[in-house]
């Protein structure tokens, strides 16, 4: 220190700290008293009071720009279509369920998966459906009036050449009598077959002109242009799927809107890792498309979907094992918690599989939106619980 | 929002030497780690001598996590919550994993207390080369009677191999309790607006974190923190109250999301939280309830909960899902391809094929080591996808994987030119076998039916 200081200064700032260390200095004064009590009085001073007093807590808020688009699901006949009903998916001004800064419009969406043709699946799922397995309008059904799934999808997995090789013409017919057996909105899957799917779901869209359905999907391995260009000319929305990268579901949205999809007519899939094999990286790519979205980067900001019933894969979902416990619960909760964990992550449409999965997680989802009357519960008596 | 802390703002009070004593080449690059936890102070001999007293101490400051790290328990049997400093998993990582406790009370018989006890102490599952475990005991007093829950806790001591917490709004409750553990730094639950002061007494008397408890009204809970606060406290740990029904359950989530918020960005009540899915029984409601606000909460921002349910069909999600929401996004996705050998493999043993997803390789190479083959693991460089993703983008087709099979040099150490490929690329087989000259056989989708798979297939191809 070269300065002076000023003896007040320095008594000041002791009763400021506890310890202080001087170095290098030179006391010049007359007399030097450092009246010990005075000191400590000031230091006493500075120690508050243990007290309550009551405060106010500033619920810190975002200042999000941008919003999330609302895509438009079926078509009514008064827009050319059969369905009964349109859904409404997507529309978010804020993260999920951030009730105190803005509420969402839109209710999470679940579609429920149809195959057209036997497939193996795990037994907590197979139960459901054992007696329909061969009959996709009956299981298509089976999804909507007995177990209340807002959509189907209709998985055209028998085209691929290494299963049935059915023709798309055929394929076609499986997804006209979908769409006689339910009246909700539907999703049109192909085989993941590249070489074949763009004919496929160019046949299938046909089909289902004027639907207003999800054609699932439009990706970089595939001729999207083809997958595109149905969309537009029946009347259709675009699953853009990308494989866990944020830039490339830039890229192929960029793309898709370049072959002439409006940014209204599409959804985005980021792919769905099933919870205990990458679900991380799901939750996170998901976090930051839908926070892009909000912040308002134009290529992000469609609706999510997400085909949870990967959650399946798991082999914690699907096998029996002592040390697991009851598969028959093990397997909904797993398919369950992949779902609820990517619906907070900003999911809006959920592709899912099994009843009491769908169950779980939609009684959860009203809860969380904020609308469902209960009666209030003193939490404080769970210490007494017995 | 509360300003960011860059390597900038670290740089300037480090010895700017570039000394390289602390292992990295600049003060700068130091700096970085220093935000990133990969390095600690103590690291930089320079800071630790006497003149670096002040910038030491201003960097510890800076340093120090928005939500606080509170450690519950001592040595061996401890565990640390807290020290997050983001509110998104992408913009750096999270910390410390969420703790799980399950309860126990006071009027158990004492079969049921020492077995459920036990069930924390052993409980573990290994998954991906991580041991995943249970980590405290919840002891709540029923019976409200100090005499009572002293003795309790007095068994649970004896027994357990996890940390404490001691629930009781009872202060007197929670006093016989401390009279037993207080040494062992158990967490107390909890103060609120009427108790914290005699509460927040025991806390400091003891040296114990304590739990600040309001329901449902934000405002009342920092009141009671600041008033716990007023005491001297530093450990302290919120909750603000966890219900799991309708709008109330909507309004519990936006709570914990607030909490982090402001601990984060305003560095208000910058706590730890605790959630307490348990109270899913008090509803009426069982383990699949409690499971789902488990994972609510470990999703959005719970850094301690409680459970209720022993059912291992409800907390093997649970803790699956913390593992993953607690991995690290900053380690990479991808393992390094080549080819991988497993025990001894001689010139006769089997050749199997992944990609080099992480998570792939991983379940693949514990699912061959549990069922203790002895081969060969030909890692396919997929990007980092797994399979069946990686087929259907075409990272992993027959000219790649043929490509992978030339240029491993397995065509060397086997006699053999026979593969087993995984069961979702069975799309690759025959133009790999035509491509390759390699009989290719298509093993299971999932890993878990390897060592079936070799035993009874391979054994007779060989």
């Amino acid at each position: 220190m070269t300065n002076a200081l000023d003896l007040t200064e320095l008594i000041k700032m002791l009763g400021k700290v506890e310890e202080i260390e001087l170095e290098n200095i030179d006391v010049i004064a007359g007399e030097l008293g450092l009246i010990l009590p005075t000191i400590s009085a000031i230091k006493r001073e500075s120690v508050k009071k243990a007290e309550y007093r009551d405060l106010n807590f500033e619920i810190p808020l975002a200042n999000f720009t941008g919003e999330v688009l609302e895509v438009e699901l079926g078509a009514t006949k008064a827009n050319g279509g059969t369905r009964e009903n349109v859904i409404k998916v997507g529309g978010e001004r804020t993260m999920p369920f951030y009730n105190f800064e803005a509420l969402n419009p839109n209710e999470p969406v679940i579609a429920f998966d149809v195959f057209d043709t036997k497939i193996h699946l795990a037994g907590p799922v197979r139960k459901h459906f054992e007696d329909v397995l061969e009959d996709p309008a009956e299981w298509a059904k089976r999804c909507v009036d007995k177990y209340g799934a807002d959509m189907v999808t209709i998985h055209l997995i028998s085209t691929d050449p290494v299963i049935k090789d059915t023709s798309a013409r055929e394929a076609a017919k499986t997804v006209e009598n979908v769409l006689q057996a339910v009246k909700v909105p539907i999703m049109i899957g192909g085989s993941g077959n590249p070489e074949k799917d763009p004919e496929v779901l160019e046949k299938a869209a046909e089909a289902a002109a004027g639907e207003r359905c999800v054609i699932n999907s439009a990706s970089m391995s595939l001729d999207y242009k083809r997958i595109a260009k149905a969309c537009v000319d029946y009347g259709h929305v675009v699953l853009s799927w990308t494989s866990l990268d944020i830039n490339d579901q830039k890229t192929l949205n960029k793309y898709l809107m370049d072959a002439g999809i409006k940014k209204e007519d599409m959804i985005m899939d980021p792919t769905t890792a099933a919870l205990g094999y990458g679900l991380e990286y799901s939750f996170s790519i998901m976090e930051r498309i839908k926070l892009a979205g909000l912040k308002g980067d134009k290529d992000l900001q469609m609706p999510i979907a997400s085909g949870t019933t990967n959650a399946w894969g798991a082999r914690e979902a699907w096998m029996e094992n002592p040390e697991w416990g009851d598969r028959e619960k093990r397997g909904p909760l797993w398919e369950a918690i992949t779902a609820l964990t990517l619906c907070l992550a900003g999911s809006d449409l959920f592709m899912m599989m099994n009843p009491t999965a769908m169950q779980l997680f939609r009684d959860i989802i009203k809860c969380l939106c904020g609308f469902k009357e209960t009666e209030s519960l003193d939490i404080k008596n769970w210490i007494g619980m017995r | 929002m509360a300003k960011k802390i860059g390597p900038l703002d670290i740089y300037n009070y480090l010895p700017k030497t570039n000394c390289g004593e602390c292992g990295e080449k600049t003060c700068m690059a130091f700096a970085s780690q220093l935000i990133e936890r990969a390095v600690k102070l103590e690291d930089c001999p320079a800071l630790k001598q006497p003149n670096f007293v002040r910038s030491y101490n201003n960097l510890k400051e800076m340093l120090a996590p928005s939500v606080k790290e509170v450690i519950v328990g001592v040595g061996d049997k401890s565990v640390k919550i807290g020290g997050e400093e983001i509110v998104f998993r992408h913009e750096l990582t999270y910390f410390n994993k969420t703790a799980i406790a399950l309860d126990v009370h006071d009027e158990m018989n004492d079969e049921e207390l020492l077995a459920r006890v036990r069930y924390v102490n052993d409980f573990c599952f290994k998954r991906i080369g991580e041991e995943l475990t249970l980590d405290l005991v919840a002891i709540r007093s029923t019976s409200k009677d100090p005499d009572r829950f002293a003795q309790c806790v007095s068994k649970v001591l004896c027994e357990s191999k996890k940390p404490l917490i001691l629930c009781s709004w009872s202060p007197s409750v929670l006093e016989a309790g401390l009279k037993v553990v207080g040494h062992e730094r158990p967490m107390i639950y909890a103060a609120t607006k009427d108790t914290w002061e005699e509460v927040g007494r025991l806390a400091v008397k003891y040296n114990c974190p304590v739990v600040a408890f309001a329901d449902g009204d934000m405002a009342e809970l920092k009141s009671v923190v600041k008033a716990l606060e007023s005491l001297g406290i530093e450990d302290i740990v919120l909750d603000p109250g966890s219900h799991v029904e309708g709008k109330y359950l909507a309004n519990t989530f936006g709570n914990f999301v607030a909490s982090r918020r402001a601990a984060i960005w305003n560095k208000d009540i910058g706590y730890p939280l605790l959630g307490v899915p348990a109270i899913a029984w008090l509803s009426g409601e069982g383990a699949f309830k409690e499971a789902i606000i488990a994972a609510i909460m470990i999703d959005k921002y719970a850094d301690l909960i409680i459970l209720h349910t022993p059912e291992i069909w409800a907390l093997l999600p649970v803790i699956t899902l913390r593992q993953n929401i607690y991995t690290d996004p900053r380690k990479p996705v991808a393992v390094e391809a080549g080819l991988r050998k497993f025990g001894n493999p001689d010139e006769n043993s089997p050749v199997l094929m992944t990609t080099n997803f992480a998570l792939t390789y991983y379940t693949v190479a514990s699912d061959i080591e549990s069922a203790g083959v002895e081969c060969y693991l030909l890692v396919i460089d997929t990007e980092g996808l797994g399979v069946e993703a990686s087929v259907a983008g075409g990272k992993l087709d027959a000219f790649k994987a043929n490509e992978a099979i030339k240029n491993s040099g397995i065509e060397k150490e086997v006699k053999h030119r026979k593969i087993i490929i995984p069961g979702f690329s069975s799309r690759i087989s025959g133009d790999l076998e035509i491509q390759s000259g390699w009989v290719v056989f298509v093993g299971p989708r999932d890993s878990s039916g390897i060592k079936e798979f070799i035993e009874k297939k391979w054994v007779g191809l060989a």
